[in-house]
C-alpha cells in the first residue's frame, strides 16, 4: 500500500485525486465527462483498477461507465434499469399512490470477491445487480416487493436507495437504506428482506416508531464488526450491535444530530465520524463553522475537530456519500462539500487540509488505498 | 443516408463531430432514425428515448426543415428532405438548468 486514489463525484463531472502514502501532494485529474452529474464512483476491492461510475443528467438520463485502468479510460456499459414485472405504486408526498419510475443510480457497491459483480441502488428505490461487469442489470425485486413497499415515500431528495453494505463474513447478508423508507436486511443474497427499524424514532411520522417511513441518510460498518452499524438518520445518530434488530440513539453531546455523512475509522471499530448540519431546514454547519465530530467510544461522547477547517462564514453541506476513509497505517479521513472542497485529514481528524478547493458541488467521495 | 445533428453531450459520448450519417432502412421516421443511431452508437441507447416508456426524453426536442417535430408520432414519416439527406434531423437539448 503506497498511495491513495480519491474518486470524487460532482454535479459537473468526475474527478480523480491521487497522492502517495504521505498524502501531502495531490494530483487532480481533468474533469471526466464534464457537465454530467456523478452520483457515485466506486472501485472493486478485488481489482482496484476496475471502477464503476454512475453518470446522469436530466436531459439524457442514466449512463453507466466502467474503467479497467484506474480511471484513465472509460467505456459505457449497460444503462437499462427496468423494474421486474409490473412496477406498481408507492406513496407520493401527498399520500396518494404513485407509479414507480426509474430516475437514476445513487450508489454502486462492487462485490467483495468478484470484480464483475456489482450492486446498484436506484431512485425510485430498488436494488439491481449485475454479474457481467455492468453490461446487464437485473432487479432484486423482493426488496421492492416487501410487504411495506407500497407505503414507501420519497424524502426531499427523492426516494433513493443510497446505502448498500455487504457483510464481509457472509456475502449473502446485505443491508440497504432508503430515504425515506428506512433500512432493510437480507440474509439470503437479496431473495428476502426484513425491515430493521426497531428503535428508530421519527417524530414527523404519524406513528414515530412505524416499521417504515424513517428518513435514513447513511449507514456505515467497520469490516471487522459487521453486526455493528452506525446510522446518520435525518435527525439522530444511531447504532446497532445486533445486525439491525434494535437501534440505540448515540447522539450524546452533538450540537445537532441532523446530518448526512457518517463513517468509521479504518482501524478502530468504535471511532466514528459525523458532520453535524444545523437542521433539516438549514443545510449548513452551525454558526458558519465547519466541524467534524469524532467519537472514540462508539457514540454518545463526541469531540469537535476543527483545525484546518473554516470556522467562519462557511455555509456548505456535506452530502451522504461524501465521506470516506483510507486504510493506511495512519487512517486518512476525507469529505467533500457542496462548495467544491475536498478536505483530508491524515491524523484521524486532528488536522485538516483542503486537497482541492474549487470543484463543482461534491456529491460523493470514495477512497482507494493502492 | 440520413444526416443527424446530436447535442454536445451525446457527441462527446459517441466520440463524433457535429453531424453523423446513419443508414436507415425503410420509411425514414424519428423511430427508425433513433434505431439507426443506437445501432451504430450503442453507448447512446437510452439517452434519447426512455427505456421504460420508449418515448422521447422530455428535455429533448426533434427539429427538421425548420419544423418542430417533437410532438409528431415517432412512426410518422420525416420530411422528404431529411430522408434524401438534404437536411439534417436535429436532436436538440432544451436550454434549461445550470
Amino acid at each position: 500500500m503506497s498511495g491513495v486514489r480519491v474518486l470524487v463525484g460532482t454535479r459537473k463531472g468526475a474527478f480523480i485525486l491521487t497522492s502517495d502514502g504521505k498524502r501531502e501532494k495531490w494530483e487532480v485529474s481533468a474533469p471526466n465527462f464534464g457537465g454530467w452529474q456523478f452520483y457515485h464512483l466506486k472501485a472493486s476491492p478485488v481489482d482496484p483498477n476496475r471502477i464503476y461510475a454512475s453518470q446522469s443528467n436530466d436531459w439524457f438520463g442514466q449512463m453507466m461507465q466502467r474503467s479497467n485502468d484506474g480511471g484513465r479510460t472509460w467505456e459505457a456499459v449497460g444503462n437499462k434499469f427496468l423494474y421486474d414485472g409490473i412496477p406498481g405504486t408507492h406513496q407520493w408526498y401527498d399520500g396518494t399512490p404513485h407509479p414507480w419510475e426509474f430516475k437514476r443510480v445513487w450508489h454502486l457497491e462492487p462485490s467483495l470477491n468478484d470484480p464483475d459483480t456489482v450492486y446498484a441502488g436506484v431512485e425510485d428505490a430498488a436494488l439491481f445487480k449485475s454479474a457481467d461487469g455492468g453490461q446487464t442489470w437485473s432487479e432484486l425485486s423482493a426488496l421492492r416487493g416487501h410487504s411495506t413497499g407500497s407505503k414507501w415515500a420519497p424524502g426531499a431528495g427523492g426516494m433513493c436507495l443510497h446505502t448498500i453494505l455487504i457483510d464481509p463474513r457472509n456475502h449473502e447478508r446485505l443491508y440497504v437504506a432508503i430515504s425515506a423508507a428506512g433500512t432493510f436486511r437480507s440474509d439470503d443474497g437479496g431473495a428476502t428482506w426484513k425491515a430493521i427499524t426497531k428503535g428508530l424514532f421519527s417524530k414527523y411520522l404519524p406513528d414515530p416508531t412505524a416499521e417504515v417511513g424513517h428518513c435514513v441518510h447513511r449507514i456505515a460498518m467497520h469490516p471487522s464488526r459487521p453486526k455493528t452499524l452506525f446510522m446518520q438518520k435525518h435527525w439522530d445518530v444511531m447504532r446497532t450491535d445486533d445486525s439491525g434488530e434494535s437501534w440505540q440513539k448515540i447522539s450524546g453531546n452533538l450540537p445537532t444530530d441532523f446530518g448526512f455523512a457518517i463513517d468509521v475509522h479504518a482501524h478502530e471499530a468504535e471511532t466514528v465520524f459525523v458532520v453535524p448540519i444545523k437542521s433539516d431546514s438549514e443545510h449548513y454547519p452551525i454558526d458558519g463553522k465547519l466541524q467534524v465530530f469524532r467519537s472514540k467510544t462508539g457514540g454518545n461522547e463526541w469531540q469537535p475537530l476543527t483545525k484546518g477547517l473554516p470556522q467562519k462564514d462557511c455555509y456548505v453541506n456535506v452530502l451522504r456519500e461524501a465521506m470516506a476513509v483510507d486504510a493506511l497505517d495512519t487512517c486518512g479521513i476525507y469529505f467533500g462539500t457542496t462548495g467544491g472542497q475536498v478536505y483530508a485529514s491524515t491524523d484521524a481528524g486532528e488536522t485538516w487540509n483542503a486537497i482541492v478547493r474549487d470543484l463543482p458541488p461534491v456529491v460523493s467521495v470514495e477512497v482507494q488505498t493502492i | 443516408m440520413v444526416r443527424v445533428e446530436l447535442p454536445f453531450h451525446l457527441r462527446q459520448l459517441a466520440g463524433v463531430d457535429r453531424e453523423v450519417m446513419v443508414d436507415v432502412r425503410g420509411t425514414v421516421t424519428a423511430r427508425s432514425v433513433i434505431d439507426a443511431i443506437e445501432l451504430r452508437y450503442p453507448m447512446l441507447r437510452g439517452t434519447i428515448r426512455d427505456y421504460a416508456t420508449d418515448q422521447r426524453r422530455p428535455f429533448l426536442r426533434f427539429f427538421a426543415c425548420e419544423e418542430d417535430l417533437s410532438f409528431a408520432a415517432l412512426d410518422a414519416p420525416l420530411p422528404d428532405a431529411v430522408a434524401r439527406g438534404a437536411e439534417p434531423f436535429m436532436i436538440v437539448g432544451a436550454i434549461a438548468g445550470g
